[in-house]
This record gives structure tokens, sequence and C-alpha cells, in this order.
């Protein structure tokens, strides 16, 4: 009994909670993700943005939720049932599961696995799935249409991406998420940050995964002004809110990956007095803050791009400038001696 | 060579994205519209209203010139004379959900009985609603004449 109490009963629990430290605040962090969107935009273009609901419009987003959740849920007759309520699921629950390998601070995080950063690559592009199987089974045009858009663009963008990751793991010589962000410590503070001697792989990281999360400028599979709203037509009430959720909380995700990766996670910009004591994590959310900021700024100021621009960019651009960038970092670690102690 | 630098180091878009920014922080020029409301000329075309004289007699004196202007054929009127003898209207309908609002019956009105007022909020819930007979007219004068004859007022210099 004591074996069972121990050994399965109470790990059990104690994972269950760190979920769901990890999850609820995620989840209202999402919502308040739309909030400050309309927000932003709102402000870029000289509007209020919404203010009635609540003061300063703060309840909005449970406004909106309880609107979708009174919507009914339509199945299309012609559409495969199963996979049809499958893909927001999915969708949803990859963007959450990526979440356990994030360190919010020193030693805060759910499972601190050695490959960690293959493993949020790896999620991430699971979720074409979502997005794939959520055209294919709607079984009608305008889904199908996003859907293979959607698939092409993230395939694309992930070679890049992934040759921006091998640069900066080349630096730190770990997969590990929290010795990337240790790797980052040094005397300069936060121009230690990967952020600074990489910057144009930084820019490249920026855009890719704005192509990754499906945002401005790259919304093709969304495209509501040609494709209506792309995959996501057929859905409605919850089904749509999972979708929905899950873009906003892979968006979240992929700010926090920028802000392990280039801006140095939880780590404070400047490690003096006033700034070290700030815990961990409101560093960690500043930057991911910081970067959320930049997506809806970006949304705010440029049009979509044309299909056949995106997989110029994609092929013709990011690819030759990132292998350029992989070999250079490479050579001027091996020429300067400057790799990473093996472990 | 100039071009590739330019494209290579993102200029434009920076400066795109700066320009945002300073929009970002610009005074918001958005109205609360329930709590707030803009300004609307003295020659506003809202909802009809049928106007009386000081004395409580009604304008109206049963011309038609309004019906048969009206370009959305929105107005049906019905007279008979009066027991004084006047000739008056027994039926002056408007169908709002007709109505264009173009104006015209207040511009053939020779007394100025019927006006398009300054409201524009008369939104119903039904379109039953919406077909205003002459008794709603007549209200409607009655609740908007302090507005009206200071808008015809404003507008007299300028006709």
């Amino acid at each position: 009994m004591v074996d069972f109490w121990e050994g399965y009963a109470l790990p059990t629990v104690i994972i269950v909670a760190q979920i769901m430290v990890v999850v609820g605040p995620l989840l209202i962090a999402v919502a308040y993700l739309t909030y400050f969107e309309r927000k932003v935009i709102g402000a870029m273009q000289m509007r209020k943005g919404p203010n009635v609901v609540g003061p300063f419009g703060l309840l909005q987003p449970f406004a909106d939720a309880v609107k979708l959740m009174m919507k009914e849920t339509i199945l299309p007759s012609g559409s495969n049932k199963i996979i049809f309520i499958m893909a927001p699921m999915l969708t949803f629950i990859l963007s959450l599961v990526a979440w356990s390998v994030i360190p919010f601070g020193e030693g805060l995080v759910i499972s601190d696995i050695n490959v960690g950063i293959l493993y949020l690559f790896a999620i991430s592009s699971l979720g074409v799935y979502g997005v794939i199987m959520a055209g294919w089974a709607s079984n009608s045009k305008y889904p199908f249409i996003g859907a293979l858009r959607s698939a092409a663009q993230m395939v694309s963008y992930e070679v890049s991406m992934g040759l921006v990751i091998i640069t900066v793991l080349m630096c730190v010589g770990s997969l590990n998420l929290s010795d990337i962000v240790m790797a980052q410590k040094g005397e300069y503070g936060m121009f230690n940050w990967y952020a600074f001697p990489l910057l144009p792989m930084f820019v490249v990281f920026f855009i890719s995964i704005l192509a990754e999360t499906n945002r401005s400028p790259f919304d093709l599979p969304e495209g509501e002004s040609e494709l209506v709203a792309g995959f996501m037509v057929e859905y409605s009430s919850m089904s749509f809110a999972l979708f929905f959720l899950g873009e906003y909380a892979n968006m979240i995700l992929m700010s926090a990956m920028a802000a392990i990766l280039f801006l140095g996670g939880w780590l404070p910009p400047v490690d003096i007095a006033p700034f070290n004591w700030v815990p961990g994590p409101v560093w960690f959310s500043l930057k991911i803050a910081f970067v959320l900021f930049c997506f809806l700024w970006v949304r705010a100021t440029f049009p979509r791009f044309r299909y056949d621009q995106l997989m110029r960019l994609g092929w013709k651009v990011f690819l030759p400038f990132t292998l350029f960038w992989v070999i250079l970092t490479a050579g001027v670690l091996v020429g300067f001696d400057l790799l990473p102690a093996a472990q | 060579m100039k071009n590739p630098v330019r494209s290579l180091l993102l200029t434009e878009l920076l400066s795109g994205m700066a320009l945002t920014l300073k929009y970002f922080f610009k005074p918001k020029v958005t109205l609360n519209y329930p709590y707030e409301k803009g300004p609307i000329s003295p020659r506003f075309r809202g909802e009809h209203a049928l106007r009386r004289y000081a004395n409580g007699e009604e304008r109206c004196i049963a011309c038609k010139l309004c019906e048969a202007i009206c370009p959305a054929q929105a107005i049906t009127i019905e007279s008979e004379p009066r027991d004084d003898g006047s000739r008056r209207t027994t039926r002056y309908d408007i169908d709002m959900t007709k109505c264009i609002y173009c104006g015209f019956c207040q511009e053939a009105c020779p007394v100025d009985a019927i006006v398009e007022g300054p409201n524009f909020e008369f939104a119903t819930e039904t379109r039953e609603e919406l077909f205003y007979d002459k008794e709603k007219l007549l209200s409607n004068g009655d609740r908007w004449e302090t507005e009206i004859a200071q808008n015809i007022a404003l507008d007299a210099p300028y006709r």
C-alpha cells in the first residue's frame, strides 16, 4: 500500500498539479492574447479596441468564450465525422503538450529532458496534421485549399527554422532547453543573448515562426479575403474555439521558443541588483510578451504575401541564407576555438 | 546593387513598422457611440415628422406633393374636407422600410409640414413598427419640434 502510494499515486498527483499550474495560466494568457491583439491593432489604427465589457474591456475574452460555447456545433453531412472532430482536438492538444519541456525559470520545468529542443520541434511540426485533417475531413473546397497551402508553407519554413536552431545548438553544445538558456548567461548581460551575436538568425527565426503559426503576413491557410477562413470554414462553436485556442497557444509557444533560443529565457537583461531580484518566470513572460507584441505589430503593418512569393522567400532566400550562416558560424567556432566543451 | 542590400537589411519593412509604432501612440479617434455622439448637420435627414403650427393646428394640407415626388413610393395619403371645410388628411402613412431618406418630401412640401428630423435612432424589433401612420408622425413632430425648428432656421439662409 505504501509502495503504491509513494511509487505511483503521489507522483501522479504531483505531475497533474504541475500540468495544471502550467495549463491554467496558459489558457488565461491565450484569452488575454486575443484581447491584447485587438487592443494593439486597434491602437495602431487609431482605434480604442474593446472597452465596453468590464473595466477597459478586460472581460471581453470571457464574453467571447461564452458566445462561442452557446453556438451550435455543425457537422457537415459530407464530412468525415471522426477526423472532422479529431482535428481541432489534435491542434489544441499539440499546442499544450509542447509546454512540458519549456523551462520557466531555473529548474522550473515539468520534464527536463536532454533533447528538449528536438521534442519541441517535433511537436510543432505535428501541428500541420491538425490543419490537414481539418481541411481534408471538411470535404469542401476552401478548407482543402487552405490545408494544402498550410502543409506546403509549414514544411518549407521548418527547413530554414531547423537550420537556425542548428546554429544555436552549435553555440550551446546541448539540446536541453535549460542548458541553452544557461549558455546565454555571461558577463555582458543581455549582449550575451544569442539575439545579438546571431542577429540575422534571430530575424530569420522570427519570420519563420510567423509562417509556422500561420500568422499575418503569412496567413494564407486562413486568408479570409480569398479562402473565407481556409481550413476553419466548416467549423463552428467549440470545435472552432479549439482551433482558435490552439493557434494562439502556438503563438505563445513559438514566442517562448524565441525567448529561450535568442532572448536568454528567464535571465535578467542586466545581472545586477534590482534586476536579478525579479524572479525568472517574470522575465520569461516579459520576453514572451515582447515577441508576441512583435507578432501583432507585424500583423498591423504588412499586407499578406502572395503564395508564390511566400514559397520563393522560404526556399530561395531563407534556405541558402541560413545554410550560409550555419557554415559561417561553424567556421568561426572552429577557427577561433570557441566550441563549447563536449559533455 | 542598392536594392538587394536594402531588401537584405529589411529597411523598407522596418520603416513600415516604425510608422505603425508611431501611430500606436497617437491619440485615438474612436467615438464611444452610445455614450458619445458625433455632430449632425442641420440638413441631416433622419426620422420623419409631421409638424404643427404654434396654435396646435396641423400644417399638412393634403396637397399630396410628397406622395407624388416620393421616388420609393413610400408615402400613402388619403384626404377629406374636415367639418370646418378645410382640407386635411385622414390617412398619412410612411413605410419606413421603403423610404430611402432622399428628403424630396420635405423639399416638395409647401408648408414645411413633413420634415426629416435629426433623430436616427429609431430601430425597432419588428417590421410592423416601421409602418408609420399619421398619429406616429404627428407625435414625432411634437417630440422633435424644438430641434426641427432650430435646424430649419439654421438652414434658411442657404435656401
